[in-house]
């Protein structure tokens, strides 16, 4: 970050004095249009605070660094916007309501500018600044939210793995949606580490909740069996639905020696018979 | 090199498009994701029986990841065909890739140039009703697929 990348402009000087000269009145202005746009939805006492830093951060910088927004001077208001960007989108602003509030300061600035008879070339200059300051903040706020959305995704990702304990020694994992690499790694991981933690013998993989088994999946669920029959646990992939059979036929994917299993019951009762228990019908046909 | 006309159907019938194409790329692996789903309304809405949905949703998976994994990123143009008599889906996957040097061993059960199970190019044959596959180095590798109601 250099501290000067753009040759001054004579225009910016008229501009930066009268926002310097006038600071008291320009700020209570701009408190007062960014309020108005922002319907009382921020406190009158938040708003003055956040605009009033904001301005004292900007007639410390304006004298330094001129109009370039990405001078090192600058670096302080950067940071106050980008702040003030992400308390919008935490508190559930809109990016125009957002970025209003900076754009404030243009409406603000323009009866002191016009009453010390800024040139129109200095005004257009001022106006592109807080055009850039604004779209600052706009880029601040979407960045808020990307972040915000791929740690969702993430937290889908580990809800969407769960390992249930069916029975002592019986564990499974429904397998809900899409298998890609990040997903089966998790899978294969939670299962793995859940045969040790519970001491369980047996897994169970059921895969009626996911849409379509293609080479991949297939290759993957393939690893996870083998990885848990190398922990020497019984390995058991249930779920598997007349179409996706017919299709891994088609495929030619072969599942050689792994147990695969129509439905999850099924694959439950070969467990609990491999454990040892044994699941009867009462003679009195049960109670009801 | 072509290799192509080798379904069931016995080369490409004359079909003329019902709807309009949507063209999607393929860039990153959650766009094999989407693929997949677009193949799946696509084939719902030709009608086609959950096998044959399932079957061409598998297809398109496998070419989609082909076209990234190996073609270095591409697209595909999905649309519903009409040959007058039936409906179906028809998938194109086009990438500009390095091409693939040997059709006939590429379509070979098991061989694979990288890691995978070496079945998604044969196999994804055997799931729809029309494969035509073109690859040179030059103009990367173009995978047309279409599977028909019943």
């Amino acid at each position: 970050m250099t501290d000067r990348v753009d040759p001054p402009d004579e225009g910016d000087s008229t501009w930066i004095s009268a926002l310097l000269g006038e600071q008291a009145e320009i700020l209570s202005h701009w408190i007062e249009r960014a309020g108005e746009m922002l319907r009382a939805r921020l406190t009158a006492a938040e708003l003055a605070r956040e605009l009033g830093d904001l301005y004292g951060s900007l007639a410390q910088a304006l004298p330094v660094a001129g109009a370039d927004l990405r001078a090192g001077a600058f670096g302080e208001l950067r940071a106050l916007l980008a702040e003030l960007s992400a308390s919008r989108a935490r508190q559930g602003f809109t990016p125009r309501e957002t970025a209003i509030t900076v754009f404030a300061l243009k409406d603000a600035a323009a009866t002191i500018l016009e009453k010390k008879s800024v040139s129109f070339r200095a005004y257009r200059r001022f106006s592109d600044f807080v055009d850039e300051l604004g779209l600052f903040t706009l880029e601040s706020y979407i960045e808020v939210r990307d972040q915000a959305v791929l740690e969702q995704s993430n937290q889908l990702l580990e809800l969407s793995t769960p390992v249930i304990k069916l029975w002592d020694g019986i564990l499974a994992v429904p397998l809900i949606g899409t298998l890609d690499s990040a997903r089966t790694q998790l899978v294969m991981e939670n299962l793995l580490e859940s045969l040790i933690s519970t001491g369980s013998k047996h897994a169970i993989i059921d895969i009626t909740g996911v849409g379509a088994v293609d080479t991949q999946v297939a290759q993957h669920l393939l690893k996870t069996v083998r990885a848990a029959q190398l922990m020497g646990a019984d390995c058991v992939i249930s779920g598997i639905r007349p179409q996706i059979a017919q299709t891994v036929v088609s495929l030619g994917i072969e599942f050689g020696e792994i147990a695969t299993k129509a439905t999850l019951a099924e694959a439950l009762a070969v467990a609990l018979r491999r454990e040892g228990f044994a699941v009867s019908r009462s003679a009195t046909g049960g109670v009801r | 090199m072509t290799i192509g006309g080798l379904g069931p159907q016995g080369g490409g019938a004359a079909s003329s498009s019902a709807g309009s194409p949507q063209r999607h790329a393929i860039v990153v692996e959650s766009d094999v994701v989407r693929v997949r789903q677009v193949v799946r309304s696509a084939a719902v809405a030709a009608r086609l029986s959950l096998v044959d949905q399932t079957k061409m949703v598998t297809a398109a998976s496998e070419l989609a990841r082909n076209t990234l994994v190996y073609g270095g990123g591409g697209a595909v143009t999905i649309d519903i065909v009409d040959n007058g008599r039936r409906r179906g889906v028809r998938a194109v996957f086009t990438d500009s890739g390095p091409g693939i040097a040997d059709l006939d061993l590429a379509l070979t059960d098991g061989w694979t140039s990288g890691s995978g199970l070496g079945l998604g190019l044969s196999g994804s044959r055997r799931l729809v009703d029309e494969f035509e596959l073109e690859s040179s180095p030059e103009t990367g590798t173009t995978v047309r697929v279409v599977k028909w109601s019943r």
